[in-house]
């Protein structure tokens, strides 16, 4: 499955209209030994760019952005026993939360693998 | 903070850094690592083992005048201890006072145990503050006492329970100190040769261990031959800032400042009897009437309620939401296992077990006064 990131250092993978979306593996190693994390409530509708959560280090917590529009409809709850689990999997375990999307097209604003790789260096 | 990389100064491990992957900074002007491995995995091995620390980047001056006596009265004018009655071969913790009750700065002071040594006191101060001490004290100053800076020296610091074993297999001496002794000693290399290395069994980790002056050129060998010893890695400022906020210690420019006096921050501890009664010490009008009546606001520890840190800038909020102090310090206690806080808070509302709700970037969380620190310090105090 195609992985794609946003400019926030989003990751998303897109499955029928759902998608699911966390920090890419370069952001938490940026960020270090996540401490907690504060998910959007299911049900919540987000609009592309909309704050849905927050993660914080052992350091400073950062906000989470929403890289698409749709509705929250499942949260990784596991994350707020086991936070650790962003830095263990940040692309995988790690997840943060599920989105019905509303508009598809939006994701074609998002870089690939590659795009992000140089995006990072750069 | 905005200098960029390329203007920071760097310290005599700058490359050492780099070649462990210590993740570089800028802190007070200086490139500086703030975590190699994780601030938790750091913060964990210095409780567990030792981790090894470059705090270069403070400023290590000596205070020369031409005996004792003349160069203690002399740091008496600025600062409130008694240094008179220091003996050779101890360290004492102290502070940089303004006329206002302020604090310029805190600082240990050391005087050697060596007699050759005598009208020397060895001072450090925090990196931020270097300039502003030295200014402060060269207007103080009687003309036959001066200030040096020792800016070629490295000065780093070994923390944790097994720094005393590890500093026993190159310089017995250094291990035979007590908290708050130093000595001048020679470290023993494990190719051959030594070191000269002026040492104290302090820190700012709450953990037993040491503080260690050298020369900057030997600084990386010195550096190299203590990370050889399976129980030492490197620690950042990342876990520097976790320990020494578990362990209660104050951060200057974040805990305490110009505005914040000895007694309101609770190191009035720093303030001997016999200072008290000659009240000669600047600030001293403030300070000794907060002794008398209490101070109107006190430097405590909190714990808030949820798994959230609570950062530094939340309001302290008590009855009615009324705003009763602020957070100046706060983060996530990997020893403690859950988010710790520390901050000024109406005198009224300062004792342990009180409960107030701390106002930072997700509305206000309940939270509790309790003691510091919130580890036990393990100094190795003389039997």
């Amino acid at each position: 499955m195609t992985t794609r990131y946003s400019k926030e250092h989003e990751w998303v993978r897109v499955e029928g209209d759902t998608a699911t979306i966390g920090i890419s593996v370069h952001a938490a190693s940026e960020l270090g030994d996540v401490v907690f994390v504060e998910l959007p409530e299911p049900g919540k509708k987000l609009e592309k760019g909309d704050e849905a959560g927050v993660v914080e280090s052992v350091k400073a917590a950062s906000e989470v952005y929403s890289p698409l529009s749709g509705e929250v409809v499942e949260v990784n709850a596991a994350l707020e026993a086991a936070p650790q689990t962003v830095n263990e999997a940040a692309e995988g375990e790690g997840w943060f939360f599920k989105l019905k999307l509303s508009d598809k097209s939006q994701l074609d604003g998002l870089m690939d693998e590659a795009a992000y790789k140089t995006f990072c260096e750069g | 903070m905005a200098a960029e990389q390329s203007e920071l100064k760097h310290t005599p491990l700058y490359d050492l850094h780099c070649e462990l992957g210590g993740r570089m900074v800028p802190f007070a002007g200086y490139a500086m690592p703030v975590q190699y491995e994780g601030i938790i995995a750091e913060h964990n091995w210095t409780r567990d083992k030792a981790g090894l620390f470059d705090v270069s980047h403070m400023g290590q001056r000596f205070l020369i005048g031409p005996d004792h006596e003349s160069v203690a009265k002399a740091l008496e004018r600025v600062a409130p201890g008694n240094f008179s009655a220091l003996k050779p071969g101890r360290q004492r913790y102290t502070l940089l006072l303004l006329e206002t009750g302020g604090i310029l700065d805190d600082l240990m002071v050391a005087r050697s145990p060596a007699e050759e040594d005598d009208g020397s006191l060895f001072l450090v101060f925090n990196a931020a503050r270097k300039e502003i001490d030295d200014a402060y004290l060269a207007e103080r100053l009687p003309e036959d006492v001066m200030l040096t800076a020792a800016d070629d020296r490295a000065l780093l610091a070994l923390q944790g329970p097994a720094a005393h074993d590890v500093m026993a297999r190159h310089c017995p001496r250094a291990a035979e100190l007590s908290f708050m002794q130093v000595t001048s000693a020679a470290f023993a290399l494990p190719g051959g040769g030594s070191i000269d290395i002026h040492v104290s069994r302090s820190g700012y980790t709450g953990e037993d261990g040491f503080e260690i002056s050298l020369a900057g050129e030997r600084a990386e060998e010195f550096a190299r031959a203590l990370l050889a010893e399976e129980e030492v890695r490197p620690v950042g400022l990342g876990a520097r800032d976790s320990l020494r906020l578990e362990a209660g210690l104050p951060l200057y420019g974040h805990d305490i400042d110009e505005t914040t006096s000895p007694v309101e921050a609770d190191l009035a501890f720093a303030i001997p009897k016999s200072r008290r009664e000659r009240a000669d010490f600047p600030g001293a009008e403030r300070i000794l009437s907060e002794l008398s009546e209490g101070p109107s606001r006190l430097r405590v520890g909190m714990r808030p309620s949820g798994r959230a840190p609570v950062r530094e800038g939340a309001q302290i909020l008590g009855e009615a939401d009324s705003v009763i102090g602020g957070v100046t310090s706060g983060g996530f206690g990997p020893t403690v296992g859950a988010p710790v806080a520390m901050g000024y808070v109406a005198a009224a509302a300062a004792a342990p077990g009180t409960a107030v709700r701390l106002s930072g970037r997700r509305g206000a969380e309940p939270a509790e006064i309790v003691p510091l620190p919130f580890v036990p310090h393990r100094y190795r105090r003389q039997a």
